[in-house]
């Protein structure tokens, strides 16, 4: 498996910030099998890092890698979805379908 | 009222004409929303605003973009003279960009807000001290993210900590249609302090652009819908017609006509700050009036600008040399400036404005503008009285001279539309009339109207030859010529008609 490499941004220590970076964490370890790297920046700290990253909302939570780069948005409540947006397949079924309609 | 309009001061924003509408610029520390349809000049309001305030005032400004890419801004608006990329190398100038990002997909999970952008907003305001910051624009942001309600709540926060940095905001906004709700999205509900309203309304085929102060919260501003243009290397320039004053000096130095026996029809000459308007059928002498007015200048050493929209430089220099005026001397000799346009080459705001500039660049005794009627060929009824105003009351301003001619549609007689538009704005007005006497065609010349001075009724005959107008006898057995229905009376009659009006 591939190696991630995750930032996640957040705007102060809010009950929507802690929440975003315990449901990363939870998910990491759970679905990514310890292949990860992951940095978290709160905005309030750091505005010119989110600066050059473009970022409106907070949390977002940017995949730098693997390829392609992708943004998920939100407090990342809904595992299935923050696992679609990583490029990961969150159940066998799901993985059926989206084989099916590539085909 | 008083005290309370003294309490909220104003910041100039450098948009010429503008900031008079607006009664000395914009709320300082407050937010303005800036709405208007598509391709209504919002950003480039938006960033004028902070372009001037960096080249006249020396004030940072910070623009928050949710649509065009700082590049694509950067790009645009060098061709209205602003070197935006120049500005940032100095410090004064700073993007937080928020354009939609091409090709990256993003997933939205659980609650969010837009505090990042904020925290972005605050970073770049404290890092070069601005005092300015634009918003291009509000819409953009709401196809951004799915939820309105958000978006609008965390604009709403944005708006509030502008007003706690203290910082003077532009918001633009984009409306659906020219004469309907303030904006989409209503996001005039968070900006509630100050609106404006741009237009780009499309009347018989012309566009024309309009801009409204909808309101300023406790302070004052002109009402109602003023043009501006749009010029290259200049921005947005605004054209307070309705609002000027009517306080321009007048004088009682008399000028002359260039035709001794028209100053005397006219009681001594032309006053000196008066505005002549000369109508008249095509080919009946208007240009010659005009050259003869030019000439009577030039003769006294004043200096002379003709605006043409009808000839050609050439054809007005071998026109005035076939009566007599030589144009190329009185240009070497720097008492004339000819400028030859046709007027299908800009709106009518930008004549105007190109007219002031080179009015005011030239600075001449004597104006004339041959004719006002090609110029009424571009614009709406609406536009050219506006323009007319504009120009007539600029040059009163400029304490100038100003002849004008205006064509009759009929050959004979009757009114021009023109006439119709102006008369009333016009000090002086010269009636030059065909008159069809035995089977030939006669000109005929009376003064119809003289502000502040007696003048001669009669109509009389001119003739033209290689020295210019002649004015002769009164067209004694004639009635019907202003009407355009020349009737022929004995002698006897003109006699009977006299003396009924004699007292015995």
């Amino acid at each position: 498996m591939n190696k991630f490499v995750l930032t996640l941004y957040i705007t102060g220590q809010t009950p929507k910030s802690q929440r975003a970076v315990a449901n990363l964490h939870r998910i990491c370890e759970d679905d990514l099998g310890g292949q990860y790297e992951m940095r978290v920046i709160d905005v309030l700290d750091h505005p010119q890092l989110a600066e050059d990253d473009k970022i409106i909302a907070t949390p977002t939570l940017i995949k730098e890698l693997p390829p392609p780069l992708r943004r998920i948005i939100g407090d990342l409540s809904n595992t299935e979805k923050v696992l679609l947006g990583l490029d990961l397949q969150p159940t066998e079924g799901f993985q059926g379908i989206v084989v099916e309609s590539k085909t | 009222m008083n005290e309370r309009v003294a309490d909220i001061s104003k910041i100039p924003t450098g948009i010429e004409g503008f900031d008079f509408l607006a009664s000395g610029g914009l709320p300082v520390g407050r937010t303005t929303l800036v709405s208007g349809t598509a391709g209504s000049a919002k950003t480039v309001f938006a960033v004028q605003f902070l372009a001037e305030g960096i080249r006249k005032f020396d004030q940072p400004g910070v623009f928050l973009t949710f649509e065009e890419t700082p590049g694509d801004i950067r790009l645009n608006m060098a061709s209205l003279g602003w070197d935006i990329a120049a500005f940032e190398k100095a410090g004064k100038w700073l993007f937080v960009d928020a354009a939609p990002q091409p090709g990256e997909e993003s997933v939205v999970t659980g609650t969010y807000d837009l505090g990042a952008l904020l925290a972005r907003i605050e970073h770049a305001v404290t890092r070069i001290s601005a005092q300015r910051v634009a918003v291009d624009s509000l819409g953009a942001i709401f196809t951004q993210f799915a939820d309105a309600n958000l978006v609008r709540g965390e604009l709403f926060r944005i708006g509030s900590a502008l007003k706690q940095m203290g910082v003077t905001a532009v918001m633009t906004a984009e409306r659906t249609e020219e004469y309907g709700e303030i904006s989409r999205y209503g996001v005039e509900e968070f900006v509630t302090d100050n609106v404006i309203i741009l237009r780009n309304v499309l009347e018989s085929q012309k566009r024309r652009r309009t801009m409204e102060i909808l309101k300023f919260r406790g302070t004052l501003h002109h009402k109602g819908e003023y043009p501006f243009t749009v010029m290259p290397g200049e921005g947005i320039i605004a054209i307070p017609l309705a609002a000027i004053q009517l306080k321009q000096k007048s004088s009682y130095v008399r000028i002359s006509s260039g035709t001794t026996e028209l100053d005397r029809m006219c009681g001594g000459g032309f006053f000196r700050d008066s505005i002549i308007l000369v109508s008249g059928a095509t080919g009946c002498g208007k240009t010659l009036l005009t050259t003869e007015f030019i000439g009577g200048g030039a003769t006294q050493g004043e200096r002379c600008l003709l605006f043409a929209f009808e000839e050609s430089r050439d054809q007005l220099f071998r026109n005035a040399s076939g009566w007599g005026k030589d144009f190329a001397a009185m240009e070497d000799a720097g008492l004339l400036q000819v400028i030859s346009v046709y007027p299908e080459t800009a709106s009518l705001e930008d004549h105007l404005i190109s007219m002031k500039s080179a009015i005011q660049t030239f600075k001449p005794n004597r104006v004339a503008v041959d004719s006002l009627s090609a110029l009424e060929r571009v614009s709406t009824s609406k536009g050219f009285r506006e323009f007319v105003i504009g120009l007539t009351s600029f040059i009163k301003h400029q304490e100038v001279g100003g002849m004008f001619t205006a064509t009759t549609p009929g050959l004979m007689g009757g009114e021009s539309v023109t006439e119709a538009h102006i008369s009333t704005i016009t000090d002086s007005i010269i009636l030059l009339r065909y008159v069809e006497m035995f089977g030939e065609m006669r000109c005929g010349l009376t003064v119809l109207k003289m502000r502040g001075s007696m003048h001669d009724k009669e109509i009389r005959e001119f003739t033209i030859d290689g020295h210019g107008m002649h004015i002769h006898q009164p067209f004694r057995n004639v009635t019907g010529i202003l009407s355009g229905q020349p009737r022929h009376v004995t002698r006897d009659e003109v006699e009977r008609m006299g003396g009924m009006f004699q007292e015995d």
